[in-house]
């Protein structure tokens, strides 16, 4: 995983709740076996509409999504973070993001970033009324930075660690397989096995 | 104090517990199907690594398998090349795989149950959010990422911080006519989309326990529409008769072993949840989405919900978006609505119970003029037993098309598709825009609704049918 410390970047106000998955990547996108090429399915379906705020042409380039509440809900498919670092997103902020989207996001080293609503809301005035208006993600200082806004946001230690760092999750767990295989000889025989071992 | 079922589970898998760390977790049972793993497996390909636990891990083929002609090769160069890289891994790596064709094939969450592997006081993950079928067991079962797909096929763990647990209590008795999908439509509407996020969510009370298996399996299937990765019902006799005989179920000495363990996996009396939510189910009735996520519902007999009326400024908005999307006007009568397709089938509806619910209604009636009805067993086998009870026969006499096993038109990603503007009526779990199919417009319902939805061509329930079913054969 590439390491995040602090991006600066433009900006695009999503106003909608509820984004789910399958508007960030459409099914049919995820029959490919990479993890790259995704950019275009971004939001397929709304950027058929020339009005769509990612079409506009002042947001060519932004690099921080500011969405509604809720986003990331539905499916696990981590297509959905592929797609918005493939289409060149650093971060994304809002006031709730679905559980498992912030795991996955978090994992590929895109920082999702939970501020109040009202935060939201001035970022929203701000980028709106300023298309050029830059925001700073600060991992480091675990803040976002923006013209007249200056907000902390909370991530766990451990998580924040393993960004700064860019580490691998499965390299961190198999420094302790010694435990996964003191855990294996303990199962009760009654659990259930696909196979033979 | 008491612990909760939930926490009871994850006790019991904890590998490693350290002062700011996540929990590493052990897991039971890892399912896989050909959308979220290749690029999983790719993974340990580059760094070197094997599939940890082989005898903890199975895969199937659903989201893109074709429900017709499944003898002929995959039309779709690209759901075909994912089949074959599935194939081609779990070759590769020594995954048991049930194929297309193969009688365990189907949606990964239908198959688990059925083959007796999800057990209670289980792990089990997935790569699909709907993993949270397998909590109807008791099992603490959730959707992953890829990134996590790696993760438990390299080391058979996943480093998780506890959520926190919401009991939602069903009291009462679900009415004549009322199933398990009107009462989880009915409990998003009430806490939200987001209403679980961090939660595992708890189903209880006595409308729960009356469930079958197969009812509870639905419940819990939808509770990532709530926001919660999990839901749990404490696992009982009903569960234990449905466990027995498997072909993966306990044996002997071991049965009666799992089934003491089984009978320790509920909440204490003492237990503290962090949330509480009670619901009556006695004044539930069937339920329909009307909008374009999960919690826009309402009482099949309430109208189109006016966007005026909501005093938050971002659900007006997103109700307002709803009703363009799906082309309804406020304070049309939800009956009124018309559709163009019935789809019965799912994770959330396709196993056997749901078929024979849908066959009852239609059986001596004919599918309205104008109106497809898709019916998609959720499992070979399932659609076997379907078979065998001449359930394929009624459908077909009705004018429906019996096909085969897969995930289908829940989010068409196979040809099973809505054409743009086209309307549903579908006993799945995701009435997002364009999930059916790009345009397409869906209302979710239960296999009853759907099934006299059919005959009538508008949205209704078996109740609202006044004419009589002509007697078989004629």
């Amino acid at each position: 995983m590439e390491a995040f410390t602090t991006h600066t970047g433009r900006a695009v106000p999503l106003r909608r709740s509820n984004v789910d998955t399958d508007q960030i990547i459409p099914a049919h996108w995820l029959k490919k076996v990479t993890r790259d090429g995704f950019e275009d399915g971004l939001f397929e379906a709304w950027r058929k509409d020339e009005t769509f705020v990612l079409n506009k042409p002042e947001r060519q380039g932004a690099t921080v999504l500011v969405a509604g509440p809720d986003f990331g809900t539905g499916s696990s498919r981590e297509h959905a973070v592929w797609a918005l670092q493939n289409y060149g997103f650093k971060a994304v902020i809002s006031s709730r993001f679905a559980d498992i989207f912030r795991g996955n996001s978090l994992k590929n080293g895109l920082l999702t970033v939970v501020l109040d609503q009202k935060v939201v809301d001035a970022l929203w005035e701000l980028i709106e009324k300023d298309p050029q208006a830059e925001i700073t993600v600060d991992l480091e200082a675990r803040e976002v930075r923006a013209e007249g806004v200056t907000a902390a946001f909370e991530l766990d230690e451990n998580s924040r660690w393993r960004l700064l760092n860019g580490l691998d999750d499965i390299s961190i767990t198999l420094q302790n397989e010694a435990d996964i295989a003191a855990y294996e000889t303990q199962r009760p025989a009654h659990k259930p096995r696909t196979v033979q071992a | 104090m008491g612990r909760t079922l939930a926490e009871k589970v994850w006790d019991d898998h904890v590998v490693r517990r350290a002062e700011g760390e996540p929990d590493l977790l052990f897991i039971d049972l890892h399912l896989l199907h050909e959308v979220t793993s290749p690029q999983a497996f790719d993974g340990l390909r580059k760094t070197g690594r094997q599939v940890r636990r082989l005898d903890l891990t199975i895969a199937t083929e659903d989201h893109n398998t074709p429900t017709l002609d499944i003898d002929k090769p995959i039309a779709d160069p690209v759901s075909r090349a994912q089949l074959e890289t599935l194939r081609k891994n779990c070759a590769d790596f020594g995954v048991r795989l049930h194929p297309l064709g193969d009688v365990e094939q189907g949606v990964v969450h239908v198959v688990g149950p059925q083959l007796g592997l999800t057990q209670p006081g289980t792990t089990v993950v997935c790569g699909d959010s709907h993993t949270s079928t397998h909590g109807a067991f008791g099992a603490l079962a959730f959707g992953i990422g890829t990134s996590q797909v790696e993760h438990v096929l390299a080391t058979q763990t996943l480093p998780l911080a506890r959520p926190k647990t919401m009991a939602i209590t069903v009291d009462g008795e679900l009415p004549e006519g009322v199933t398990a999908k009107d009462l989880i439509l009915a409990i998003i509407a009430k806490i939200g989309t987001g209403g679980g996020q961090g939660y595992i969510l708890e189903y209880r009370g006595p409308a729960i326990e009356k469930l079958s298996m197969e009812a509870r399996m639905t419940i819990c299937n939808m509770s990532i529409e709530a926001g919660a990765r999990a839901g749990m019902i404490a696992p009982d006799e009903t569960t234990f008769d449905y466990i027995k005989g498997r072909a993966h179920a306990p044996q002997g000495a071991d049965w009666d072993e799992a089934v003491a363990y089984w009978r320790t996996l509920k909440s204490d009396d003492d237990a503290v949840f962090d949330a509480e939510v009670v619901i009556d189910a006695d004044s539930l009735a069937p339920f329909v989405t009307w909008g374009t996520n999960p919690g826009q519902g309402a009482p099949l007999s309430a109208d189109v919900p006016d966007p005026a009326s909501y005093e938050d400024a971002s659900e007006r908005y997103a109700a307002e978006k709803a009703l363009e999307y799906m082309g309804l006007t406020a304070g049309q009568p939800l009956r009124d609505i018309k559709v163009d397709t019935v789809f019965v089938g799912s994770c959330t509806n396709g196993r056997i119970e749901d078929l024979r619910a849908a066959a009852e209604i239609v059986k001596g009636r004919k599918v309205a003029d104008g109106v497809r009805m898709l019916v998609v067993p959720g499992s070979a086998r399932v659609g076997l037993q379907a078979v065998e009870e001449g359930l394929d026969q009624v459908f077909k006499a009705a004018g429906a098309e019996w096909r085969h096993a897969g995930c289908s038109m829940c989010l068409g990603m196979n040809p099973d598709q809505l054409a743009p503007g086209e309307r549903s009526a579908s006993t799945s779990n995701r009435n997002f825009e364009g999930r059916q199919g790009k345009g397409g417009r869906t209302h979710l319902v239960s296999p009853q609704v759907a099934a006299a939805t059919a005959v009538t061509g508008h949205l209704a329930a078996p109740a609202d049918l006044t004419d009589a079913p002509t007697p078989a054969g004629v």
